[in-house]
């Protein structure tokens, strides 16, 4: 601890202002205040006005959730419990009867999220450059490179494949497209803020020696983006594999389909051993992904 | 002007024999990695039926119903589709913000500099993961069962998905708050809960309204979807017609979800500005 030293009495004096003065300085802070909180209690009261009318909008009913709120939990109850009314840890062979079959589900399941997102990275990879500011060849290409890269981000994946379930047949086929358009338009734009934030001294130097625009964004800018465009696609595939287990509620592929039917037939311990593989599969990618993320920025620096 | 000297290149390489000679392992590590993503996906390309004939045959589908969207036309389901757009988002604002609600109180119980113990931090973390893990779709479903169809299992579907979400950026907020504004309050004689109000909430409240804005914004998105499997909105809408094959009225339904997203986005960003101010941005 510091010793502090105060010479002759333990405490300072505060020296007051003239009244006169502290009272317009009081007065001016005050209503300051007072101008502060009326406007937080103006936007509070909008922003109840506006749950409010949400409510009306949304139906929702408070008596009905607390008289059906009991299904919530018994829901989870049932889901827990085997058809012959046995907690399902008691028997776990038979809870888990169809491990291998949704086990293949949920490798179906990661592949359809893994070539999507392939895909979705190589077409973000070639369109990033035209909508980034600082390499864009011209800014008529941008704006429509950037409008599309738009479209793609704000229509949902889900959206996508039941076009594509008409379009292409049932299947993954129709989720990895849905997955493929949905990241490209989502990992477009983060690339092309990769790209606009680079130092372009190196493109300098490279150009000073007489390369060409290739060799400048080979040896100038990949370098400096690589990185960045790894660790989003790798966010993109943990993203894209909760999606892709949803595709299947409109039959584009993997292990949805087992869920949806599982759910509306009431084959409850089922939802819940699906449930469970689906979090776990969850799990083991976050780390995954987040184990190579901080790989790639070397120096065991977590993001 | 002389000429350069030579390089004296014999003498690099002796210098830096790690850059001129790499052992092999270094040098193919990158290809051979390459290759077996670029294995994996072809396998993936087979194994999930990708051919060039369904390809093909698909993108020319693809392009008919493109040319059927043209005009999009609400026919005389407008006033229909209007109230469906309202229903997403009520949904949308209801679900971010009871979510914020309920996760509020709980993130105090998984952030480091409020409650040190592991025991109890650990726990609630998985518990956030857990519930994040899960999509918004899938909790729609099992709501659906307990509230039935209709809006009101879609706001608990997003309230329940994002109380995950909230749970865990709420935590790191709180727990990135700065600790001598604390201190400060305490060595002036403020108690525990002034520590909370007057120490805590000024560094954290901007931090997560930011947060709750850009949900609500993103739930927007979500809350179109729900309606597919039955939890109210446009996406319900958005389904059918897309079941029957009406397109025109599909690519209508698509405009205004890209129009009030858009409005939404333009909306918190203003708001954004205001509560947090232009410092955090610039």
């Amino acid at each position: 601890m510091f010793e502090i030293a105060i010479p002759h009495r333990m405490t300072a004096p505060v020296a007051l202002l003239p009244a006169a003065q502290l009272a317009t300085l009081n007065g001016a802070y005050r209503r300051a205040v007072a101008r502060k909180r009326w406007r937080l209690s103006l936007g509070a009261v909008l922003f109840l006005l506006a749950l409010f009318v949400a409510a009306i909008g949304a139906e929702v009913n408070p008596r009905m959730l607390w008289s059906h709120f009991g299904n919530f939990v018994s829901y989870f109850d049932r889901i827990l419990h085997l058809d012959d009314g046995s907690f399902v840890v008691s028997n776990v062979a038979e809870w888990l009867w169809g491990l291998r079959k949704w086990s293949w589900l949920l490798a179906e399941t990661i592949l359809i999220s893994y070539v999507g997102t392939l895909f979705g990275t190589a077409l973000a990879f070639a369109l990033n450059f035209l909508a980034a500011e600082n390499t864009s060849p011209a800014p008529w290409l941008r704006f429509i490179v950037k409008r599309l890269l738009e479209f793609c981000r704000t229509v949902p994946g889900i959206v996508f494949a039941l076009i594509f379930v008409i379009a292409f047949g049932l299947g993954p086929m129709a989720g990895v497209l849905a997955i493929a358009l949905h990241s490209t338009g989502a990992l477009g734009k983060q690339y092309s803020e990769i790209v606009e934030n680079i130092d372009m001294k190196p493109v300098e130097g490279v150009r000073s020696t007489g390369a060409g625009w290739l060799a400048c964004m080979r040896f100038a800018a990949l370098p400096q983006v690589a990185a960045g465009f790894a660790s989003y696609s790798l966010l993109r595939f943990e993203i894209n594999v909760r999606e892709a287990s949803v595709m299947g509620f409109v039959g584009a592929g993997g292990i949805g389909q087992e869920l949806i039917v599982a759910v509306r037939e009431f084959y409850y311990s089922d939802v819940s051993a699906i449930l469970l593989m689906i979090v776990l599969t969850v799990f083991v990618i976050d780390i995954g992904t987040g184990i190579i993320r901080s790989r790639i920025f070397g120096g065991g620096r977590r993001a | 002007m002389s000429p350069l000297p030579a390089p004296d290149s014999k003498g690099l390489q002796a210098r830096y024999p790690d850059v001129f000679a790499r052992p092999a392992s270094a040098r193919l590590a990158t290809p051979l990695m390459l290759l077996g993503a670029l294995v994996v996906f072809v396998f993936g390309l087979v194994h999930l039926g990708f051919s060039p004939q369904r390809m093909l045959a698909g993108l020319h589908q693809l392009g008919w119903i493109t040319m059927m969207m043209i005009p999009p036309n609400p026919g005389t389901s407008l006033p229909l589709y209007l109230k469906a757009l309202g229903e997403t988002l009520s949904i949308a604002l209801l679900g971010t913000t009871l979510a914020a609600t309920l996760a509020l109180p709980v993130s105090l119980l998984a952030a480091r500099n409020i409650v040190p113990s592991s025991l109890l931090r650990f726990p609630m973390r998985r518990f956030f993961d857990t519930i994040r893990g899960v999509d918004t779709l899938i909790w729609a479903l099992v709501w659906i069962n307990v509230v039935g169809l209709g809006p009101f299992a879609g706001v608990l579907a997003i309230a329940v998905s994002d109380f995950g979400a909230f749970g865990k950026l709420f935590s790191e907020a709180i727990e990135a708050a700065d600790r001598r504004q604390v201190e400060g309050i305490r060595a002036s004689g403020g108690s525990a809960l002034h520590e909370i109000r007057f120490g805590l909430l000024p560094q954290v409240a901007p931090v997560i309204a930011g947060q709750v804005l850009y949900f609500i914004e993103s739930n927007t998105r979500s809350a179109t979807i729900i309606g597919i499997v039955g939890a109210g909105g446009i996406g319900l809408q958005l389904a059918e017609q897309i079941r029957v094959l009406e397109w025109q009225k599909v690519s209508f339904l698509i405009l205004m979800i890209l129009v009030a997203v858009a409005v939404i986005d333009w909306i918190s960003e203003r708001l954004r500005l205001a509560i947090i101010g232009r410092r955090a941005i610039a």
